[in-house]
């Protein structure tokens, strides 16, 4: 029964996909007829009627060939404005990443302290209530004139946005931890260091890394904003040059890499989360 | 003058009110004592202070007011002395039941290698019987096998004394029965000192050497100390048959059933000394004439 239901729900997924990609081939199709209408008859000979689209947007049969052209030399390097998509994503996660790691080397640790001690959590608290719901662009400008880069400017965006859920769920994982497992730990004499690594520190781990995993999905969606603010590298530049390219087709690809690669990186705390979790 | 090897003085507990007006005293002058070997359950209805008596001898919680000596030596927080066998078996799900074993015995021998470790652990997850499922995390294993590895645990580290907080209290009659019998040869084998609480009549009867009454909360006293009549081995499915067992049972279930709440109402012996709670040994009526 089990093989079957995975079996119909691709059959749906199949569908849907073929759905959709019909409704927008019939959606930018170019008018039947051939006799295409210009509002400015000069402008439509000096364009040359055949090689002009109903709408600008382009079919998914042009977007596949952007995107296997594309897939093909995912590396060149033609200048600092036509580089391909693979050096492009390599800038975004070298970003996403460094901030990504920073935030986790800063947030884990306080975490703790913040879980452990009732007075740190509420001392802290405020802070991290009117820290949180910030956007993190709206840092932008204060990172670009004390740090003076655009990139270190981006990655300290990422910290910023990525430190908040990897605090408050390590904060909440160490603070829920039962309290008959301290008590063990208690009654065996195990110091304090022991006891944060091998019984607070596994107790925790599945909360830390939802967190972690929330952080990274954040991260994701923000250096794509970031790197359209800062500009010069990175899928978020590319997405904006694209735009001012009108090269929509690429600017499609580049939508679709978004979304592969943020579903890799899901999928890779997906298993990271598997690996610490465990069953009472 | 001889002191005992587990002396509790004077120990008094007080919890503050959640409205801060009314204090609540639970207990107070709890005096006893017990000697090295001896198994001594204690038996009281809810809200008597028992199990903040086992967390005080464990050394988790704190007494307002009293002191506990172990060994000639006061009881000051937690120590690998005391083992504590907890109601709710308290394994850390993430290891296995070796692990878990050998989490508490590196931690009583920190200079011993992997080896040594293992070999002790497996002694005693034989000893409870769970040879087989030595590499199996908790969730795998029932109730009864979980708490069979809280029990090796706290044996392992070869404690002066063992701590039992209700640990059969959630399982079923049956398993239940199993794990008393293994307690049972366990405990004659390694003269282990237990401390242990519980609700069930039966298995005080069959488990302990003295049975520690304590009458219903707040202000709970010592009501007496009982001595089983009944001679070691006791065997759960002879000691029923005992001439004494219905004289004891009977005993128990009256100072639960009545005799627990008349005191906590004041109706004390004139000659009531809790520095010395009266010692009992409730005998056969037959056999008290005969001798």
């Amino acid at each position: 029964m089990k093989a079957s239901l995975s079996l119909r729900a691709s059959i749906v997924s199949a569908l849907i996909l073929i759905v959709f990609l019909g409704a927008w081939q019939l959606a930018t199709l170019p008018p039947s007829g051939g006799g295409t209408v210009y509002a400015d008859p000069e402008y439509a000979a000096m364009m040359g009627g055949a090689a002009v689209q109903a709408s600008g947007m382009p079919t998914p049969g042009v977007v596949g060939q952007t995107i296997l052209s594309q897939l093909a030399h995912p590396f060149y390097d033609n200048g600092p404005n036509d580089k391909g998509i693979g050096i492009q994503l390599a800038w975004s996660l070298a970003r996403v990443l460094s901030g990504f790691l920073l935030a986790a080397l800063v947030a884990i640790p306080l975490g703790f302290v913040i879980g452990m001690s009732p007075l740190m959590f509420k001392a802290l608290n405020p802070y991290i209530q009117i820290m949180k719901p910030i956007s993190p662009l709206a840092w932008m400008p204060l990172a670009l004139y004390t740090i003076k880069d655009a990139s270190l400017s981006s990655i300290f965006v990422i910290f910023i946005c990525s430190i908040w859920p990897m605090m408050i769920n390590t904060a909440h994982g160490v603070a829920s931890v039962k309290k008959d497992w301290l008590n063990v730990a208690r009654t065996l004499e195990v110091n304090a260091f022991r006891t944060a690594m091998q019984v607070v520190l596994p107790a925790a781990a599945p909360t830390i890394l939802t967190g972690m995993r929330i952080s990274m999905g954040i991260a994701w969606l923000v250096i794509v904003a970031a790197e359209m603010l800062v500009g010069g590298t990175g899928i978020g530049y590319f997405v904006w040059n694209e735009w001012n390219n009108l090269n929509l087709s690429n600017v499609i690809f580049a939508i679709f890499m978004i979304g592969a690669v943020g579903m890799a990186l899901d999928m890779v705390f997906g298993a990271l989360a598997k690996l610490v979790s465990y069953q009472e | 003058m001889n002191q005992p090897f587990l002396k509790v003085e004077g120990l008094k507990k007080v919890f503050p009110s959640p409205g801060g007006a009314q204090d609540v005293t639970v207990f107070e002058n709890i005096h006893f004592g017990f000697e090295k070997g001896e198994f001594v359950c204690i038996i009281g209805h809810s809200g008597c202070g028992k199990s903040t008596i086992l967390n005080v001898l464990a050394g988790l919680d704190e007494a307002t007011d009293g002191n506990v000596f172990m060994d000639g030596r006061e009881v000051k927080g937690p120590s690998l002395d005391r083992g504590v066998v907890f109601q709710s078996h308290a394994l850390m799900p993430w290891l296995t039941v070796i692990e878990n074993v050998a989490f508490a015995v590196s931690s009583r021998w920190h200079d011993w290698s992997k080896a040594q470790v293992r070999e002790h652990c497996m002694k005693y997850i034989e000893l409870v019987g769970l040879g087989h499922a030595a590499d199996k995390k908790p969730h795998q294993l029932s109730g009864g096998m979980k708490q069979r590895v809280g029990i090796a645990r706290a044996f392992a580290i070869e404690p002066k004394m063992l701590l039992m907080d209700e640990p059969f209290g959630a399982l079923d009659a049956l398993t239940r029965g199993v794990i008393q019998d293994e307690l049972v040869k366990i405990c004659a084998a390694t003269h282990q000192t237990v401390f242990m609480i519980t609700h069930d009549v039966d298995e005080a009867i069959l488990l302990a050497d003295k049975i520690v009454l304590m009458s219903n909360g707040p202000y709970a006293k010592i009501a007496e100390i009982v001595e089983n009549p009944l001679p070691k081995p006791r065997v759960r499915q002879e000691i029923h048959h005992d001439p004494h067992f219905y004289a004891v049972r009977n005993h128990l279930v009256d100072f639960l059933v009545s005799r627990s709440k008349l005191i906590a109402q004041g109706e004390l012996p004139d000659d009531y000394d809790p520095l010395h709670p009266p010692v009992v040994r409730p005998v056969a009526e037959a056999l008290k004439l005969a001798a």
